[in-house]
């Protein structure tokens, strides 16, 4: 017979492995990509901190002495004090954005309307909102100067005192945040389980003791989302203090990320080894909270799995 | 194969366009009007005079071009590029980037007479290492600006010892107008201030000194600067919220009234004008003396052309730097820059009192300071800077601060 014949079908390399490799081909572009654009620059920049290098004359090796410096550098200190306010008072985005959501999430006319105006603020470019804040923020003639004059406060610029500056820019900042964490909640509440809210009702829970047992819980995912990326917003607040203060006064309302700008990269800077020492600690904080949100992350997979 | 036979003849014909050797590339940050109308007058200018050569001109961003000229040095180099005179220059010169144009200053027949005596005031600028690396071709004065009408209605004249400055401050202040406005957001204006101080108070020689590196913040010098700044600062002599202001801004309160100087370029006056002050009430003084017969010297940044080691056509390059330092055409671009040419030959634009007073300060000079962040290295003078505008807000922190730039200098100049 005909088929008897025929050799026994040879199954290739490739026919045998097609399974296991072919997620890899697919994949292959975002990896290589992701490793020259993300891996790669960390492993070069940490190795940058080691040196004392001006982009145009060769470097040379000075070992830990950037990370020396930067112990014993005003500047970076009150950098990264000023990173830590960014975190708490950023924070704030969060509970607003969710009174706000919950606010807005019901069914009147023109409801969708108003929806879309909250949410506007997270449309503006950050640029546009630093310098309508700065504008805001005028002395004398700002909007807000007449109401600093009733306070007693003529004159007062928020942006070139020393102790107001960073929370100017913060609250600045806040504003499209909270629309952010706003339109994460109003997902979130979409897919809220009409039954378990009945159910609740029917035990007798109303009011905040509804929203804190039953709403709040099964919100939990948009709420991690928005703390994610609150913190993530606060540790890199470079565009709003590079449009609103560049730091100033005197360097009063730095944050690492600009920090390591002015010193690597600015007019007057080009520090590459001492920009990239303040870039590696600025990584290792940020390391801890990506690890730990990795892990958590995780952990709920496996737990929703099981 | 006939679109091939194409193809090929036309790619032979991109490339010998372009190593033809007529091309003059040039790089200039003059992205402002005035500045921008300059260029266009010159390499207009140099075309006609030399029709041989095409130039090609690339303008940046004035802002954007501190940034790129450090990779189009290295990776695109141009056959000329504008730059600024003093230290500004000297991480491209060290780095080998910039040609050394020594002969263009040594050879007088080159040029109309001899450029080094032409420029003899700006050579000393523009040399590194016993080497010219350059052809300035504009510069401007500092010194105060001010309100005629008001200082008339003071009762006040014009000011030339440091007690009847600080006297006509007192008279302003106490008249409820602010003496002194001053925007410091961006913080080079108090470098202005500063430099006034420091070559009104311990002369030429030491400000040299001490933004190369030589003297220490903490020097019993450093700090008689500050005493005198002391008696401006402390009694609130300065615009209010300086520091939340660019130096535009600042000048609103001047506009209005509210403030009666500023210490400040030439390039200020423009503005001045176009928010509404004219000739009759605006002025201008020198800096007046502090210490009795130190020679005065003065506050003039030079802008400057250069030739990239790497650049291609290099001897057309030459004959563009040759023609910038020309008498006749400096006249005609600071015409148009509202400037003050370098070469001594060329005439000032007439009719302009801040130019014409501007001359006769800097032809009198003692010496001329490139100001403060061009003298002193870019590391020391931005730490240097934000010193002055966190003294001039907190006087008392003067200790602290002297002794965080001294650590500065420390580092910066080893």
């Amino acid at each position: 017979m005909e088929l008897n014949n025929s050799k026994p079908k040879r199954i290739t390399w490739w026919q045998k492995n097609q399974i296991k490799i072919s997620p890899w081909i697919f994949l292959a572009p975002g990896l290589i990509f992701f490793f020259i654009y993300v891996i790669a620059p960390i492993f070069v920049s940490i190795g940058i901190s080691f040196y004392q290098w001006d982009g145009l004359s060769p470097s040379i090796y000075v070992g830990l002495q950037n990370y020396i410096e930067l112990l014993d550098d005003e500047y970076f200190y009150i950098s990264l004090w000023n990173n830590l306010k960014w975190l708490i008072f950023f924070m704030l985005a969060v509970p607003i954005g969710l009174g706000l959501a919950i606010f807005l999430n019901q069914i009147v006319f023109g409801i969708r309307l108003i929806k879309s105006l909250f949410f506007f603020p997270f449309v503006i470019s950050q640029v546009v909102i630093g310098l309508i804040f700065t504008w805001f923020y005028q002395p004398n003639y700002g909007v807000i100067a007449p109401f600093l004059d009733l306070i007693g406060l003529e004159g007062f610029s928020i942006l070139a005192n020393e102790d107001t500056a960073t929370y100017g820019i913060i609250f600045a900042g806040l504003y499209p945040q909270i629309a952010y964490c706003l339109i994460l909640y109003l997902t979130g509440l979409n897919n809220i389980n009409s039954e378990q809210i009945e159910a609740g009702r029917m035990d007798g829970a109303k009011g905040f003791h509804l929203f804190w047992n039953i709403v709040l819980p099964q919100l939990r995912h948009a709420t991690f989302l928005a703390i994610v990326v609150t913190v993530i917003g606060a540790l890199r607040s470079f565009d709003m203090v590079a449009i609103m203060t560049q730091g100033g006064p005197y360097g009063y309302s730095n944050v690492l990320a600009y920090y390591m700008f002015e010193q690597a990269l600015s007019e007057y800077g080009y520090r590459m080894g001492y920009g990239s020492a303040i870039a590696t600690v600025l990584f290792t904080i940020m390391m801890f909270y990506i690890l730990f949100f990795i892990y958590r992350m995780y952990r709920n997979e496996r737990e929703d799995n099981n | 194969m006939k679109k091939v036979i194409i193809s090929l003849i036309m790619m032979f014909g991109i490339i010998s366009s372009t190593s033809f050797a007529g091309t003059l590339v040039i790089n200039t940050d003059t992205s402002d009007a005035a500045p921008k109308e300059a260029f266009e007058y010159i390499i207009k200018k140099f075309e006609e005079e030399n029709p041989d050569v095409t130039v090609k001109w690339n303008v940046f961003d004035h802002e954007g071009y501190k940034q790129s000229i450090r990779n189009f040095l290295n990776t695109d180099p141009p056959d000329v590029a504008n730059w600024y005179a003093g230290n500004r220059m000297l991480p491209f010169v060290r780095a080998g980037l910039f040609e050394d144009v020594s002969d263009i200053w040594k050879d007088s027949g080159w040029v109309d007479g001899n450029l080094s005596e032409n420029m003899e005031h700006a050579k000393k600028s523009m040399t590194i290492g016993g080497k010219q690396w350059g052809i300035p071709y504009t510069y401007y004065q500092w010194g105060v600006y001010y309100r005629k009408d008001l200082f008339t209605a003071n009762g006040i004249s014009v000011p030339t010892t440091w007690d009847d400055f600080v006297a006509a401050c007192a008279t302003l202040k106490a008249a409820g107008i602010t003496p002194i406005t001053i925007g410091s957001k961006y913080l080079w204006t108090t470098a202005g201030v500063f430099d006034y101080l420091n070559l009104r108070t311990n002369g030429y020689e030491f400000h040299m000194d001490l933004t190369l590196g030589k003297v220490p913040y903490t020097d019993p010098k450093v700090q008689a600067v500050f005493d005198k700044w002391d008696e401006l600062v402390k009694p609130g002599y300065f615009l209010e919220n300086h520091a939340a202001l660019s130096w535009q801004e600042a000048l609103t309160p001047m506009v209005n009234g509210e403030a009666a100087m500023y210490v400040m370029g030439n390039f200020a006056v423009a503005p001045l004008k176009e928010a509404g002050l004219r000739d009759s009430n605006l002025g201008f003084f020198q800096f007046p003396e502090i210490t009795p017969g130190i020679p005065m010297a003065e506050e003039a940044p030079t802008d400057t052309v250069h030739i990239p080691s790497k650049a291609k056509n290099k001897t057309d390059a030459k004959r563009f730097l040759i023609f910038m330092s020309r008498a006749d055409v400096q006249e005609e671009i600071n015409k148009i820059l509202g400037q003050l040419p370098i070469n001594k030959n060329s005439s000032v634009k007439k009719g302009d009192p801040f130019l014409a007073a501007g001359l006769n300060m800097l032809n009198n000079a003692y010496a001329m300071a490139q100001f403060y962040d061009r003298d002193a290295p870019a590391q020391m003078a931005s730490e240097g800077m934000k010193g002055f505008q966190e003294y001039m807000s907190n006087p008392d922190r003067r200790q602290k601060i002297l002794e965080r730039l001294e650590k500065v200098r420390q580092r910066v100049y080893k």
